[in-house]
């Protein structure tokens, strides 16, 4: 189908946009790469009476590397971080996770602000940067706020970003060099929404180490048995399932089926095997 | 209405559009370029995929009023593409096509795979093309075009300047 009839305004600056969203008097949506709001407005699942496009602007695209993190501007494209064209604080998780994100017609245009602030529960971001420990920086009418990953989604396509708010940039903690990670996507074909998610990222030097499923009926889920489990390296594959059982179990509110607890559990353990030398 | 400057396959063109209009209608309504095709309109199907600003995008997921001040290339723009060329040889060769709804935006997405040096293997071929759908072929008539066309280009390469 078609998008609906809708208004549309390029802010120059990230004050100007905010000042746009909080005085809008339709419901006003952000737009960045677009990839998923086009879609949802030609399904006809989102009419918005305004459209602010923040694509362009500066602010948005800038990339910088601290001692201990990275932030990377909201408007930086899956493309950019597949690419390598921006700094990496993951030593190669966020290249890989980019590399199965969509298509690359998508990549070239999608945003890793945009896949933050939709949280899709099966997207991809919401959950290897809940496994990094990054935060989101929101900048709004009154000012900056920086969140967790883990609080700031907070279930299907719900996160604490206000409506006179937009995500002004992701902060990734850097890893350090004996860091490791797992990465693990099951969808039935290359590019599609994942089945299950799971992200193992471990970091003894920073005394880290923390397993996250996405595609988990609601926010990124944080396994925290396993997390602590593999820290130490487990080796019996019959304890590692029954950790990541009990951590699904406790996640009652996600009613799991049956088909969905065990691509949960397969795609843990297998992220987790990644992680072990 | 919104007044936007597109350069299209090299020409630059102005005109005033309603922001709900997509970059493929546009394309195809108001600038008569119907090489690009129209699937799903919801960024599945790939048959819309032209170039921006250099890069392979769904013109279904951009709306024209994005456009502005960006330059786009559809099919109808790379007659003096070499990679195209080859593309064109091979699909035609290897049969790739049998409707030929899907086949300007597998040319475009298969090009920029070889361009980006992600045409090495079937593997590498099958995972690119995985956002372009075909109903006909099966594929494996678009893998070994594109395959052949790869190989063809990257020894050309070498000595190209």
């Amino acid at each position: 189908m078609k998008a609906p009839a809708v208004d549309y305004l390029r802010p120059r600056t990230l004050t100007e946009a905010v000042d746009l969203l909080a005085h809008a008097s339709v419901e006003a949506r952000v737009i960045a790469g677009g990839q998923s709001l086009v879609a949802m407005m030609n399904l006809r699942v989102a009419s918005p009476g305004l459209l602010i496009d923040i694509a362009r602007l500066p602010e948005l695209h800038a990339v910088a590397s601290y001692s201990d993190a990275v932030t990377l501007g909201a408007c930086v494209t899956h493309a950019a971080i597949e690419d390598r064209r921006v700094a990496d604080p993951s030593r190669g998780l966020m290249p890989r996770v980019a590399s199965t994100l969509a298509y690359r017609a998508i990549r070239t245009r999608g945003t890793i602000g945009g896949s933050l602030a939709l949280s899709d529960p099966a997207a991809e971001w919401p959950a290897v940067l809940a496994a990094l420990d990054a935060e989101v920086v929101l900048y709004g009418s009154s000012g900056r706020r920086s969140l967790k990953c883990t609080e700031f989604t907070t279930g299907i396509f719900q996160t604490k970003l206000a409506q006179n708010e937009i995500l002004e940039s992701a902060r990734v903690p850097k890893l350090s060099p004996d860091a490791r990670y797992g990465y693990v996507k099951l969808c039935r074909k290359s590019g599609e929404f994942a089945s299950a998610l799971a992200v193992v990222v471990t970091d003894p030097r920073r005394g880290y180490s923390r397993v996250v499923s996405g595609a988990a009926n609601g926010s990124p889920l944080v396994l925290a048995d396993t997390s602590r489990l593999v820290a130490e390296g487990p080796r019996d594959p019959d304890a590692l399932r029954g950790t990541i059982s009990g951590d699904l179990d406790r996640a009652s509110d996600r009613h799991f089926d049956d088909f969905q607890r065990n691509l949960h559990t397969v795609a843990a353990m297998r992220a987790v095997q990644q992680v072990l030398v | 209405m919104s007044m936007i400057h597109v350069r299209i396959n090299g020409s630059e063109v102005a005109d005033d559009v309603p922001p709900r209009l997509s970059l493929a209608d546009f394309l195809r309504e108001r600038r008569n370029l119907t090489g690009t095709h129209l699937g799903c309109e919801h960024g599945v199907c790939g048959a819309c995929t032209v170039l921006v600003d250099g890069e392979p995008a769904r013109s279904c997921l951009m709306l024209a009023v994005a456009c502005d001040d960006r330059s786009v290339e559809t099919i109808e723009g790379f007659a003096g593409d070499p990679v195209v060329a080859a593309l064109r040889r091979t699909f035609h060769e290897r049969h790739a096509l049998q409707c030929g709804y899907c086949t300007p935006a597998m040319l475009i997405t298969a090009r920029d795979l070889i361009l980006r040096k992600r045409a090495g293997s079937e593997r590498e071929i099958r995972d690119g093309l995985a956002g372009n759908i075909c109903r006909c072929t099966g594929y494996t008539n678009i893998v070994t075009a594109i395959a052949e066309a790869a190989q063809e280009i990257g020894k050309e390469a070498p000595n190209a300047q």
